[in-house]
């Protein structure tokens, strides 16, 4: 079976998204790797998430889906534009988190951050799921950029240290 | 880039100058379906003021993220000139976006931040740029090598027409009064993404 970054990688392509905007993670440094190699993507560093959002949202509005990869404190800097633009306008900004601040955090700040994560998603109803089987990995992400294109919503992926791995304190 | 290169003014050396009749010139000289990103507020008020336009994209809330938007259009479109409208308070916010910018290097984007040093829709508090911070001299510093400031009126309408006509990316800082807007945007989410994507031939026209 492919690694997780892999069927991640494959999925999006599957499925036209062809802009990768990130904020860089350790966590995620094989998927942006992965993608970054492959000449199918259209993919750069941002200096924000924020920022981030801004682009793939504008890249939607002009025909190309896009998607933003991050940490969790990075998530952390997104509700306003969450709820004042990708909410309010229908755009379907597709988000991965990679997910720090639990299952063997070392950085308490880390670990509260990740506790504002789903209540926000939750309270401005945005589609989230997450991941922590590789078995369940496609299903997931090729549903959740389905129902995001159909309902021009958007949908923030969760990747679990259950599928990852995580980030764990060097001894 | 003559108009952008032999005039080394200075914040402090350029004309203020009236925001709507700005915005005017803007739109006047926009001929081959150009897509504009309104920041919030004024800039915004005016754009809507100046004409509606199925190429134009009027942002509610999500304050400094007009250029961000208007990058993310002009990856998607390359062939597409695509002009972000800012102010300084909200371009402040996110300067970030002006490395990037200069990093992705867009041949078809212009950025145009309208400067007046001050918050003037929260009551007229001073920016940065009020205190003394130059955005023109930020952005050249973010890599954005094509930055100036506009002189007046008529330098700022051969500076658009350069934009728009040579490879990019481009930023013009105007300054500007602090007239009130003469009406403000409908603030109808769905329906301006939905003319905007329509406008830029994304979703067929309607009817």
């Amino acid at each position: 079976m492919s690694a997780w970054f892999e069927i991640i990688r494959d999925t999006l392509k599957r499925h036209e998204v062809r802009l990768v905007a990130y904020v860089p993670d350790n966590v995620l440094t094989p998927l942006i790797r992965a993608i970054t190699e492959d000449d199918y993507f259209t993919s750069f560093v941002t200096t924000r998430e924020e920022e981030a959002v801004g682009i793939v949202a504008g890249a939607w509005m002009g025909g190309t889906r896009g998607i933003v990869l991050m940490q969790t404190s990075g998530f952390a800097t997104l509700p306003n534009v969450l709820a004042s633009l990708a909410v309010p306008f229908q755009v379907p900004v597709l988000m991965l988190v990679s997910e720090r601040g639990t299952l063997g955090e070392f950085n308490l700040g880390q670990a509260l951050v990740a506790r504002t994560m789903r209540p926000v998603l939750d309270s401005i109803a945005v589609e989230h799921h997450t991941i922590s089987r590789l078995d369940e990995c496609e299903f997931i992400v090729d549903r959740s950029v389905r129902q995001a294109v159909a309902t021009q919503q958007p949908a923030c992926l969760i990747l679990s240290p259950l599928l990852t791995g995580g980030k764990v304190f060097a001894q | 880039m003559s108009g952008f290169s032999n005039r080394p003014l200075a914040r402090a050396e350029a004309k203020v100058m009236g925001r709507l009749d700005l915005t005017k010139r803007l739109v006047a000289l926009l001929r081959h379906e150009e897509a504009v990103v309104g920041g919030i507020g004024n800039t915004n008020f005016d754009l809507w003021a100046a004409g509606r336009r199925p190429q134009n994209f009027y942002m509610l809330g999500s304050m400094g993220l007009a250029v961000p938007i208007a990058m993310g259009v002009a990856l998607a479109q390359p062939q597409r000139r695509v002009v972000a409208l800012e102010g300084d308070g909200s371009i402040l916010m996110q300067l970030g976006c002006l490395a990037t910018a200069a990093n992705l290097k867009q041949g078809n984007l212009l950025i145009v931040v309208m400067d007046n040093g001050s918050y003037q829709i929260t009551g007229g508090q001073a920016t940065a740029t009020g205190l003394g911070a130059d955005i023109v001299a930020i952005a050249r510093g973010a890599g954005l090598a094509q930055s100036a400031w506009a002189a007046d009126e008529a330098h700022f309408e051969e500076m658009v027409g350069q934009a728009l006509a040579e490879p990019g990316p481009w930023l013009i800082g105007v300054r500007i009064d602090m007239q009130k807007p003469v009406i403000q945007t409908e603030r109808d989410p769905a329906q301006i993404r939905d003319r905007f994507m329509r406008g830029l031939g994304v979703k067929p026209a309607w009817g």
